[in-house]
């Protein structure tokens, strides 16, 4: 892969809290059309890192370029119609909406209409509204959810809100998306599904994919690259098995005998 | 999805509501409903800024007197056609609801509702004041009638006609709203604002839309009210009276558009009826409000919902659903 099909870029990122370095010169970036994992130990700054790309916070010093563009103090909302879209470590499913319309909002910017168009009712808005739900119900069903399509989001267990979430995120249409932990709470078998879907969403839809998780089983089935942060730092980069062989990465996992 | 069940709903309200004036005992009923259905226009306002999008205002009375005041001043004081008078003040509520939301808006629930608080406060104050202007703490009187191409709306039967529509069209408006992709926004605001700026949903801009229009239809009631009684005071646009349109709308129940109409019916006539008890009025006030919230926690309109799906599911049980 040659360094030009870099879909995100970010350089030399730090963030500092009060008088704590949560990242201190981070790089990072993902190919287009790839996998890529960030692990590390808790407080390591993956979160961080992942609230500093999508804009819900700003960094202190670096850049970030997406699709070879400079988004590093653009609002977090441009950013996702710039064509990226996260998930959240809490799930934050839409509460007062149903699973259907919750993957209907992640097109918000897909299939736009003036409020005066909803207001009265125009062919537009009936045309626009049927394009929307049709993408939203492929969505769903592409993450196994179409029967619970008009259930309140907030009554399907965990595991589903979690590919609710994922199916939401993906009706946007963007180019890249960031899963913060997204197996954290599943079983076994709700993680493998979970696998199965998200290289599917590269596969099916061509979308680069950033992955935060502490599953390590599924960082490495799934990975194309794999970076490592300890305490704010990029400690390794590589392959899935660059990185289990890695003394050093497994120094910050499991501690030094001295 | 809710399309054909919304259908439904509104026609049973326009029946119901062209209907209600003729079984009633006497005028003066008319006069309670119409009072009624001018709250119930501001109290579906604030439900899309409260109910839908999650946004408290403990000020929107202000938005309701500034256009009653505007109104009144313009057509008395200089002599403009009421609906012109009506529409400067719907205007101006919707400049000073851009403004003060601009910032306010910025912040979240306590701190928005100490803000929104204060802006009432203020307005309030500004209108006891200016004695010149607004006649101060005493009112303003002689405001004409409503009246638009020289028919006047003389009787409290056309009156309760002009209400009506307007509040039919006022909840054509929301109801369409909240199911498109600017509803969908609003309630993903309302349910989590990071969540929502993920989704490329313009946080900042949706809310100040919502209370910028939930300020229009308080304005619009402001002007239907000024133009009914012929007289405003301060009084019916203090804090008193913004707290009144919140409890209308949790009572009425928030997440729903006729919540705000059931809340705001229930409560202005409510009172007439406990007339009759005297001294004990302001007790059995209070213990109905705390009942209805005990065994209705949806409001009203959730309960009426329940009952009416309980019905239904009785009588056709063996129907198709």
């Amino acid at each position: 892969m040659n360094k030009d099909a870099a879909l995100l870029k970010c350089s030399d990122i730090y963030v500092r809290f009060g008088g704590v370095m949560a990242l201190s010169g981070v790089s990072f970036q993902a190919e287009k059309n790839s996998i890529s994992a960030l692990i590390g130990p808790n407080g390591a700054g993956k979160t961080t890192l992942l609230n500093v790309i999508t804009g819900m916070i700003s960094q202190s010093e670096g850049s970030i370029e997406f699709k070879s563009r400079d988004l590093s103090s653009i609002a977090a909302h441009i950013r996702s119609q710039e064509g990226m879209i996260r998930t959240f470590q809490n799930l934050e499913v839409f509460a007062h909406m149903s699973v259907l319309e919750n993957v209907m909002t992640g097109a918000h910017n897909r299939y736009k209409y003036t409020v005066l168009d909803s207001i009265l009712k125009t062919p537009k808005y009936f045309a626009r509204e049927r394009q929307c739900r049709d993408a939203a119900l492929e969505k769903l069903k592409f993450v196994g959810l179409e029967k619970e399509r008009d259930l309140p989001a907030l009554d399907l267990p965990y595991g589903k809100q979690r590919l609710l979430e994922l199916a939401r995120a993906i009706c946007g249409d963007p180019a890249l998306i960031l899963l913060d932990e997204p197996a954290a709470g599943l079983n076994s078998r709700e993680t493998r599904t979970l696998g199965e879907v998200i290289a599917a969403i590269r596969q099916d839809f061509g979308i680069t994919v950033v992955l935060v998780e502490h599953d390590m089983e599924l960082v490495m089935s799934i990975s194309d690259q794999i970076t490592v942060l300890n305490f704010g730092q990029v400690i390794a980069k590589g392959t899935p098995r660059d990185i289990q062989n890695n003394p050093e990465v497994i120094e910050a996992y499991l501690g030094s005998d001295d | 999805m809710g399309g054909k069940q919304n259908i439904i709903s509104l026609a049973v309200f326009i029946v119901v509501a062209a209907g209600f004036p003729w079984i009633l005992p006497s005028e003066y009923y008319i006069s309670i409903l119409i009072l009624s259905g001018i709250t119930a226009i501001a109290v579906v306002g604030l439900n899309l800024l409260l109910g839908f999008a999650g946004q408290i205002s403990l000020g929107h009375a202000a938005f309701f007197g500034i256009s009653a005041y505007t109104s009144a001043i313009l057509t008395t004081n200089y002599g403009f056609p009421v609906l012109a008078g009506i529409i400067c003040g719907i205007f101006l509520s919707a400049i000073v609801a851009f403004l003060i939301g601009m910032p306010a808006l910025k912040l979240k629930a306590l701190s928005l509702a100490m803000a929104t608080l204060g802006f009432g406060l203020i307005v309030y104050i500004f209108m006891n004041e200016t004695i010149t202007l607004t006649g101060g703490p005493s009112g303003f009187v002689g405001i004409p009638r409503f009246n638009i191409m020289g028919y006047d709306f003389y009787s409290d039967l056309a009156y309760y006609y002009l209400v009506a529509s307007s509040l039919t069209v006022v909840i054509i408006i929301s109801l369409n709203l909240i199911n498109s992709r600017a509803g969908r926004a609003l309630k993903a605001i309302h349910s989590s604002e990071n969540a929502a700026r993920v989704m490329g949903i313009n946080v900042h801009r949706y809310k100040l839309f919502v209370f910028v229009l939930s300020a229009v239809f308080a304005a619009l009631a402001g002007g239907l009210y000024a133009h009914y009684l012929s007289f405003v005071a301060p009084s019916a646009f203090g804090f008193h009276a913004s707290l009144q349109l919140i409890v209308m709308a949790i009572l009425g129940g928030m997440s729903s558009v006729w919540g705000g109409v059931i809340g705001a019916l229930f409560l202005t006539s409510m009172p007439e009826f406990l007339r009759i008890y005297e001294e004990l009025e302001t007790i059995l006030y209070g213990l109905i409000l705390i009942l209805c919230m005990m065994f209705m926690p949806q409001g009203l309109a959730g309960g009426l919902g329940k009952l009416a799906g309980y019905v239904s599911g009785k009588l056709f049980r063996r129907g198709l659903k």
